[in-house]
């Protein structure tokens, strides 16, 4: 059975149904997908000292002619150079690890918490779901910020150290890559714990019992039913936190200081510092195929599980 | 059910986690020494300063009517999209319609910024208000067709067949039946795009001009050079207007909750 | 079981006859050579079926042979692919669901969630533009036929389904349609309220002279309400008739088989004479005997359909039946009012055979592995050539 709106035969409906897909199609067609297709074309260009300041331009005037010029005037210049320079691999590379291991550090987090709120009390867990909710709602960046006061050399975190007795000396923690690692796991918990809260929350109790009426001790039962059984809200946890953590940029910025190296600073560095908008441009769109790509790898895996369960 | 001494612990110290950091923030807002980590005595003097700061309030207005207005229209576009996902199997270019909403979901704030800049200047649009709520209209958009379109999945159709049965026209049988129905649905996505859009920096440094700051622009400029006894006052009001509305709209949900459950038994 | 209802009263004078047997009656609705196909698949074949004013007709078949679909156009959600769907004359299909006198009572009910019971049975008077006096008059007409006078400002989640269902009924019912249309209206029903809801539905379409249509899966369903009953297989009609006659004159092994139960036994005719025909069924066992206005010439191979409660069980065999055999209990199936029995007979050929309990089980007259005469008459069974 066809699932196209029904009430959609007749002149009315189909001018209704065209509305409905063009408005929305149009809009995202002009601030979504033009934007990159100017990014894909300013990458090609080189970078001049004007405004704007790239060349080629395209200029409108010149008909078919000008389209021809501006092409034969592109060349993979900035993606030789992003290729050769060190700093965007390391950039690049080091933006990937952290994004990974902060990934883990969350999902190790993550997990104890989101298995205790299932297994809390019915009535309680309206409420526990929504105090992990309530951070996220509150702006990132004072979440962010709530962590310099902490953490820095006169931070409360040092100053409790220092109170309690076990360290002499402050410990630099501000500005360096742990800072971030901290940042990333408060700032994504809730990405994490949500998915996989959702996917132990459905897991038949029953299951568990036959388990260990079956002869598994608690540990087992958990390992062998719970834990692949929560396996969908693990993955879904880990690309919520991993995918936006690749090109954050407020995080290493603000926590991390000059020494730590991560794509979404350089480019915004690259943008505002250097005005070099063909580098820029080039920076953006080696990083949407290293973000897009597996994503898309990804899709179609589990599209074809799907499908494969499906028959 | 009992929790076990495990899961105690584990909640106990997740929430120690992710509220302590906040409290502290809260608590030394009240602080009277200008050095933020030094307690000098209780003051609201940080709040008073706050509100005679012309830039913060401008800022915060701004902030508000790019919130309000690119919200909105991200809520009637992401409804549109939404429908269109879950309605409409085949049209030229579906691949390409449900790509484009999907994708800004997982795009970095900067390539999504530096792109709609470039668009910006290459159509020579003047950079300000107006093309920061477009742009916070089109990410904001994705949301809500991303969770509109959940709750209409799940929408028995039978309903609108029902309503046109009784003689409602197709206009009608949205409009009566079901935009109360999936309202709660849209509701919340007009708020995740309202808060999306209070809390964007990045976006927003890209795509506005000289003309205007936001508030997320304003604090960064100035928590960049350190810690500041007045960002902990904003802060905290911020924080309690959130933890308000947040309260009050889960009780109101809860109210539509029982709602959808009774269309979910029949 | 109930037999076929009175036909509803008609004005004219011919109401000796039921509509559907008066060839002068025009029908109510009338389905012309109409074909449904999504893609490739074929959901109603050439379809072709009149229902006259005030009856009450079930569409009855199992999941998927169509039926639901073929009410679906008639209330206008789906468009034929081919053929007409005629309303007292006029051709249906180009006209809106909205549009259309006919209303439906969906399977889930469709109660408006966000609306109260009064809202949603007024929900299509308000459309028809009603004045609001008139449609406070009806509405609360309808809350006194279905008995719910109590709930009007109930929101659906706050009533028990029972009552759900019969808000679903109320509301459908408000605009006065010619035709109302049930999709599977009891299915979501225990079997205690679907008994009592049965015997409701068919006394409030007997009051407003309503024709209804129901969809159903169930037969039993199906033969205690509708006045006749349309068998669907795959699409195609199988046979039309009123309850009595789809019972007892089943036109097919499906038909025989869909409704009720029915021993089915394959056979070759060797004589046929005088509106009798002997059937050979089994290697040395007596043929079975019966009568038959089916022209089925010698050498015909035919299916004698016989339902299980015209066969009787005794020690001894019966004197004078016509068909008589020795068999041994297999099993017995005690239900309370009745009792299964499945006997083997000759050539291991198993019978099924329902007696009613006139005794207590503990003096029950047979028991397991019991050598037991079975019989039935002449007129008992019938013969299916397809």
């Amino acid at each position: 059975m066809s699932d196209d709106d029904k009430a959609g035969s007749g002149f009315a409906g189909r001018l209704r149904r065209a509305l409905l897909i063009a408005v929305p199609y149009l809009w995202l067609g002009l601030f979504f997908l033009a934007p990159f297709v100017i990014v894909l074309k300013i990458s090609l260009s080189d970078s001049v000292l004007a405004i704007p300041p790239y060349t080629p331009t395209f200029d409108p005037s010149r008909g078919w002619e000008g389209i021809a010029a501006m092409f034969r005037a592109f060349d993979f210049e900035n993606y030789v150079w992003l290729s050769e320079d060190d700093l965007y691999w390391q950039a690049y590379l080091s933006s990937l690890r952290i994004a990974a291991l902060s990934t883990l550090l969350t999902l190790l987090a993550g997990y104890p918490i989101a298995y205790a709120m299932s297994r809390a009390p019915e009535r309680w867990r309206p409420i526990l779901l929504m105090l992990v909710i309530l951070p996220f709602w509150t702006s990132f960046l004072i979440r962010v910020y709530a962590w310099m006061g902490i953490l820095g050399q006169n931070g409360y975190l040092n100053q409790f150290l220092i109170w309690l007795g076990l360290i002499d000396t402050p410990l630099v923690i501000l500005g360096t890559p742990v800072a971030v690692y901290i940042g990333i796991v408060y700032a994504y918990l809730p990405f994490m714990v949500l998915p996989i809260f959702s996917s132990l929350d459905r897991l038949d109790r029953s299951l568990i019992e036959a388990a260990l009426d079956l002869g598994c001790s608690r540990l087992q039962a958990f390992w062998l039913v719970t834990w692949p059984l929560s396996r969908p809200g693990i993955i879904a946890g880990c690309l919520l936190v991993f995918i936006p953590a690749v090109g954050e940029f407020v995080i290493p910025s603000l926590l991390g200081g000059s020494r730590t190296l991560m794509i979404g600073k350089v480019l915004w560095d690259e943008f505002f510092a250097n005005r070099d908008w063909p580098l820029a441009s080039a920076v953006a769109v080696v990083l949407l195929l290293i973000l897009v790509l597996p994503i898309l790898l990804f899709q179609r895996h589990a599209e074809r599980q799907q499908r494969r369960a499906e028959e | 059910m009992k929790l076990s001494r495990f899961n105690i612990v584990s909640l106990t110290l997740c929430f120690a986690f992710l509220y302590l950091p906040i409290l502290v923030l809260v608590i030394y807002s009240f602080n009277a020494s200008k050095l933020v980590t030094v307690w000098a005595g209780f003051s609201t003097r940080w709040y008073a300063k706050l509100f005679h700061d012309e830039a913060f309030l401008q800022a915060a207005f701004v902030t508000l009517k790019v919130a309000l207005v690119s919200a909105s229209i991200a809520t009637v576009l992401g409804t549109m999209a939404a429908w269109v996902l879950v309605r409409f199997s085949r049209f030229a270019g579906r691949t390409l319609f449900s790509g484009m909403i999907f994708a800004p979901l997982v795009i970095p704030d900067v390539i999504l910024g530096l792109s709609l800049l470039l668009l910006f200047i290459a159509m020579n649009i003047d950079r300000g208000v107006t093309t920061i709520i477009i742009a916070h209209a089109t990410f904001s958009m994705c949301y809500v067709a991303v969770v509109v379109s959940s709750r209409l999945v799940t929408f028995d159709r039978a309903l609108e067949e029902a309503a046109l049965d009784l003689g409602a026209t197709p206009f009608q049988a949205f409009s009566l039946v079901t935009l109360p129905v999936i309202a709660p649905a849209v509701v919340s996505g007009w708020l995740l795009s309202f808060t999306l859009s209070l809390d964007d920096l990045v976006i927003a440094s890209f795509v506005s001009g000289p003309a205007a700051t936001t508030l997320p622009m304003r604090v960064f400029s100035q928590i960049r050079l350190g810690v500041s006894p007045e960002i902990n006052a904003l802060s905290t009001i911020l924080i309690t207007l959130v933890t308000i509305g947040v309260i009050t709209t889960s009780i109101l949900s809860k109210r539509s909750a029982l709602v959808r459950a009774g269309e979910a038994e029949g | 079981m109930d037999t076929a209802k009175a036909p509803p009263p008609t004005s004219d004078a011919s109401a000796a006859l039921p509509p559907w047997q008066d060839p002068a009656a025009e029908p109510l609705i009338r389905l012309e050579n109409v074909t449904k196909r999504f893609g490739d698949f074929t959901a109603i074949a050439d379809l072709s079926l009149d229902i006259h004013e005030g009856e009450f007709f079930a569409l009855l078949g199992p999941s998927g042979c169509g039926k639901t679909t073929l009410m679906r156009m008639i209330a206008g959600f789906e468009a034929p692919s081919a053929g007409r769907i005629l309303l007292g004359g006029e051709d249906l299909v180009p006209v809106p669901p909205n549009r259309r006198p006919v209303n439906m009572m969906f399977q889930s009910y469709a109660l408006f969630p966000h609306l109260t019971v009064a809202d949603n049975i007024a929900f299509g008077l308000k459309r028809a533009g009603l004045p609001r006096g008139e449609i406070a008059e009806r509405v609360a007409e309808m809350l006194r036929l279905v008995q719910l006078e109590n709930f009007a400002h109930r929101r659906p989640h706050e009533i028990s389904g029972g009552q759900r269902q019969r808000v679903a009924l109320a509301r459908a019912l408000a605009r006065r349609p010619r035709i109302l249309l049930l999709d599977e209206p009891l299915a979501a029903l225990d079997r205690k309220l679907r008994a009592a809801t049965q015997f409701e539905l068919v006394d409030i379409q007997e009051r407003l002279g309503t024709t209804f249509i129901i969809v159903t899966h169930d037969q039993e369903e199906a033969m205690t309400m509708a006045s006749r009953i349309a068998v669907m297989d795959h699409g195609r009609l199988v046979q039309v008739g009123t309850p009595e006659e789809i019972y007892e004159q089943p036109n097919s092994r499906y038909v025989a088989d869909f409704i009720g139960e029915v021993n089915l036994v394959e056979g070759v005719v060797t004589a046929a004479e005088n509106g009798r025909l002997v059937i050979d069924w089994a290697e040395d066992a007596a043929p079975i005997v019966t009568r038959s206005d089916v022209a089925a010439p010698v050498g015909t191979r035919v299916t004698f359909a016989i339902r299980p409660e015209k066969i009787t069980v005794g020690a001894e065999a019966p004197e004078g039946a016509a068909n008589a055999w020795q068999g041994r209990i297999e099993d017995i199936g005690y239900l309370g009012n009745l009792s299964t029995y499945h006997i083997v007979g000759p050539a291991g050929r198993r019978f099924k055979v329902q007696s009613p309990n006139r005794r207590r089980v503990a003096r029950r007259e047979f028991s397991w592995e019991d050598r037991v005469w079975f019989a039935f008459d002449e007129t008992a069974g019938l013969v299916l050539t397809e």
